[in-house]
């Protein structure tokens, strides 16, 4: 059985032709434009995520003197990543990772319900892609136009408007890598450094770097990217089953295919006419009659095409259409096949999402902005004193996560008639600590711990570091332990 | 080898012949472009043989059309770093304690500075950290022989003890036992007195009185009348819970009869005055300072 309709012969010549060779050159895709439901969403799609893209660094967002006026910033310098009223220190980056843990489960489950809706809508290949494609359309005309042009002998009006094309397309690529480099410093410095030559050296690179792949990958690699690079189409299948609702032409419908009228009592011909439209409108270049394929990104402007193909022939819409391959397969067979949508599959998907969001909310809530850590000394352990009281040397650090500056009194307990000094500061021995932790930043201490346990028959006992913010009430612990010789007994 | 090579019905092409599992896979050709971003990575790597540093041969290796060198690298990083180290450690030469305290990043870069500097000194004599050992005094607990302030501690690095250096500390305890000073029952008696009273070991019902009258005649001129010991004569205090020979009797009349004395090194002789005044500060630091 050969279906190989003439109407994609082109690409599939050059395929016989190169069969037995190990390289050859890519088959140019020429994406004829369409209009319908699915190319409206999409342009919809581009255009939120561009605007959320190049407008974001601009937006401002009042922290307090001297504190960065920028809600998105990624400060890299300063460790710091803000996000609205969110800051985040490098501690928190188990925030992130959650974050993109629960950005893998969620593409897993709309993988398993829609398919790969992912790479035709939203993947910023594609978004980059159908944007630089429509830029390329406005200049140089639509697909039959373009595949004329590109075989015709070079004139002046096609060096002009190729010229113009790639200079757009550079001048898009330019203000996508720029706007990268705004998400990690303050954008209207930024914009203005830049032209005036004082921006750091790291600037001018990653706007460069930014720039030459936004323009390789959108302008000419396109769909290589997805077929050749992106480990994604890879893996989907794993995510796939028979009920997961993927752009489909209804095969028991279409065939037999063929050219010219329906009539009746003629000869048996399905519902596709064999025009090819579904190939043209296609942005990698493949036939969506073939089934599922790897290549093909779900983006649905096979179906805006083949509806207005129905339509034109006074058929029903829905030739190629959202479907399933289990209610594919039941109709053929005459039969209804109900959607299902809670399967064990997205169940799981559903369960650990739902349990990552809980888990990252809740951590989120309770994340403290007063951080203590204290590190005991391990040399020595212990010193005992001429009077025969014991001393521990402690490290602590005391960060304040808020833009004030904070006042915050250091204790101890589990260890009755214990004094603190800090190595090197006061010399008088206090029983709390007074610390001023400065806004946004760490303060560590050498805290020197003398006390005379009554005993300490094993050589060492629990203790607990209380911080405690004067001016908020908030507190927070740190468990940790004194030392002293083995059968220790108040030195005697 | 592949062996079965089949045309695929669904798209007429062929494949490649492998199969996994049942799972067969269209001969698809690789795009040009990719075997040419090979090729120039290939190309790439011969011009950076030309540039850098590489190819041995015989006695040497080809320097590199740069002139790079690693080693070279290092040594202009190390430069720079004690370029920039420099102005921290000349400041630290010029200003008093009291104002390196007063700057707490300098006083910060003077401790770090300290403590590597007591690391490769010192450590292996008073221990880590200044926990001491048996000869050694525990700079941590502020058991000072010749005072904890900080320019005691300066001098005390500065030009050591019994060191040969003429601002050196020195002092002698007499050998009470063997210069016939004291009889050996009458070091016995001082033990016992010095063992009860100061170091604490009490036996029930012993009579100490001629221990305390012998301590009165030969020790309390330096050790002091309570056993609080004399820095300026660098005697060690007896009434404490810790230590310089060990909390043992046998070593109270040991000491009596032929002392040991402690020696250390006078660090002007290694260490230039920034330095020192930095493990000065560290050594403050630990716990024991005054
Ligand atoms: S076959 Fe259809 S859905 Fe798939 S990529 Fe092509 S146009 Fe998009
Ligand atoms: S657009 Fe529709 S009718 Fe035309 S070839 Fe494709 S499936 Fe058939």
């Amino acid at each position: 059985m050969s279906r190989i309709s003439k109407t994609d012969s082109r690409l599939r010549e050059h395929q016989d032709a190169v069969a037995h060779d190990l390289y050859a050159n890519r088959v140019k895709v020429y994406p004829k434009t369409v209009r319908g439901p699915m190319r409206r969403i999409k342009w919809a799609v581009l255009i939120a995520c561009l605007a959320v893209y190049y407008v974001l660094p601009w937006v401002r967002w009042y922290r307090g003197p001297n504190q960065p006026g920028q809600a998105v910033l990624l400060d890299i310098s300063t460790e710091r990543f803000y996000f609205f009223n969110l800051e985040l220190w490098p501690q928190d980056i188990w925030l992130l990772a959650g974050l993109l843990i629960l950005g893998a489960v969620l593409l897993f489950l709309v993988t398993s319900l829609v398919g790969r809706v992912w790479c035709g809508y939203t993947c910023p290949q594609t978004v980059w892609t159908d944007l630089f494609m429509w830029i390329e359309k406005e200049i140089e005309g639509d697909r039959n136009e373009r595949m004329a042009r590109d075989a015709a002998p070079l004139t002046a009006d096609t060096i002009w408007k190729k010229t113009l094309k790639h200079g757009i397309w550079l001048a898009i690529a330019f203000w996508t890598g720029g706007a990268w480099i705004m998400y990690y410093t303050d954008a209207p410095t930024v914009a203005v450094d830049f032209w005036t030559g004082s921006a750091a050296t790291p600037v001018y690179f990653f706007t460069g770097l930014f720039t030459l792949t936004t323009y390789l990958l959108a302008g000419w690699a396109r769909e290589q990217v997805c077929t050749y690079m992106c480990p994604w189409p890879r893996f989907q299948s794993a995510m796939l089953d028979d009920q997961s609702f993927t752009v489909t032409y209804q095969a028991w419908r279409g065939e037999p295919r063929a050219r010219g009228k329906r009539v009746e009592g003629g000869p048996q011909r399905g519902d596709c006419v064999d025009c090819g439209m579904c190939v043209a409108a296609c942005p990698t270049g493949i036939d969506i009659r073939d089934g599922i394929q790897l290549e093909c990104i779900n983006c649905g402007l096979c179906m805006d095409a083949c509806d207005h193909v129905m339509a034109r022939t006074g058929q029903a819409k829905g030739l190629i259409t959202w479907d399933t391959l289990a209610r594919q397969a039941a109709k053929k067979a005459g039969k209804k096949e109900p959607i299902r949508i809670l399967r064990p599959r997205t169940m799981i998907y559903l369960t650990a999402m739902t349990a990552a969001v809980i888990v990252m909310s809740t951590a989120l809530m309770m994340r403290s902005t007063l951080g203590l850590s204290v590190q005991r000394d391990r040399a020595p352990l212990f010193v005992m004193l001429a009077d025969g009281s014991l001393r521990n040397g402690y490290t602590v650090k005391i960060s304040n996560k808020t833009q004030t500056n904070a006042p915050y009194d250091l204790s101890i307990t589990g260890l009755p008639g214990a004094k603190m000094v800090v190595a090197e500061g006061d010399p008088k021995p206090q029983t709390v600590l007074r610390v001023l932790g400065s806004s946004d930043g760490v303060e560590t201490l050498r805290v020197l711990v003398t006390a005379r346990p009554a005993e300490l028959s094993n050589g060492a006992q629990p203790v607990d570091f209380i911080l405690r913010d004067t001016a908020t009430g908030a507190q927070t612990v740190y468990h940790s332990t004194f030392m002293g010789p083995a059968g220790y007994a108040g030195g005697r | 080898m592949p062996t079965k090579i089949e045309k695929d019905s669904v798209s007429g092409r062929d494949t490649t012949g492998h199969e996994w599992d049942g799972i067969k896979e269209l001969d698809t050709p690789l795009p040009k472009w990719w075997i040419y971003t090979f090729y120039s990575s290939i190309a790439v790597a011969f011009v950076l043989f030309l540039l850098y540093p590489s190819i041995p041969y015989g006695p040497g290796y080809w320097h590199g059309l740069l002139g790079y060198s690693p080693r070279k690298a290092v040594d202009a990083e190390v430069a720079k770093l004690q370029a920039e180290r420099k102005v921290s450690m000349d400041k630290i030469a010029t200003l008093s304690f009291d104002q390196i305290k007063a700057d707490p990043a300098l006083l910060e870069v003077a401790l770090t500075k300290g403590k590597i500097t007591f690391e490769e000194n010192c450590q292996a004599c008073h221990g880590a950290g200044g926990s001491g050992h048996p000869g050694f005094p525990a700079l941590a607990a502020g058991s000072w022989l010749w005072g904890g302030k900080l320019t005691d501690i300066q001098r005390t690095v500065t030009h050591g003890i019994r060191s040969g250096d003429p601002a050196a500390h020195t002092s002698a305890m007499p050998p009470f036992g063997e210069l016939g000073l004291l009889k050996p029952e009458q070091i016995q008696q001082v033990a016992d007195f010095v063992w009860s009273k100061f170091y604490g070991h009490v036996t029930e019902g012993q009579d100490v009185s001629a221990g305390a009258a012998l301590f009165a005649q030969n020790c309390a001129p330096c050790h002091g009348a309570d056993g609080q010991g004399n820095r300026l004569v660098g005697a060690p205090r007896l009434n404490s819970r810790i230590h310089l020979y060990g909390d043992a009797r046998e070593i109270i009349v040991s000491q009596v009869t032929k002392p040991r004395m402690g020696v250390m090194p006078n660090w002007n002789a290694r260490l230039d005055p920034a330095t020192i005044k930095c493990v000065t500060l560290y050594v403050h630091s630990l716990g024991g300072g005054e």
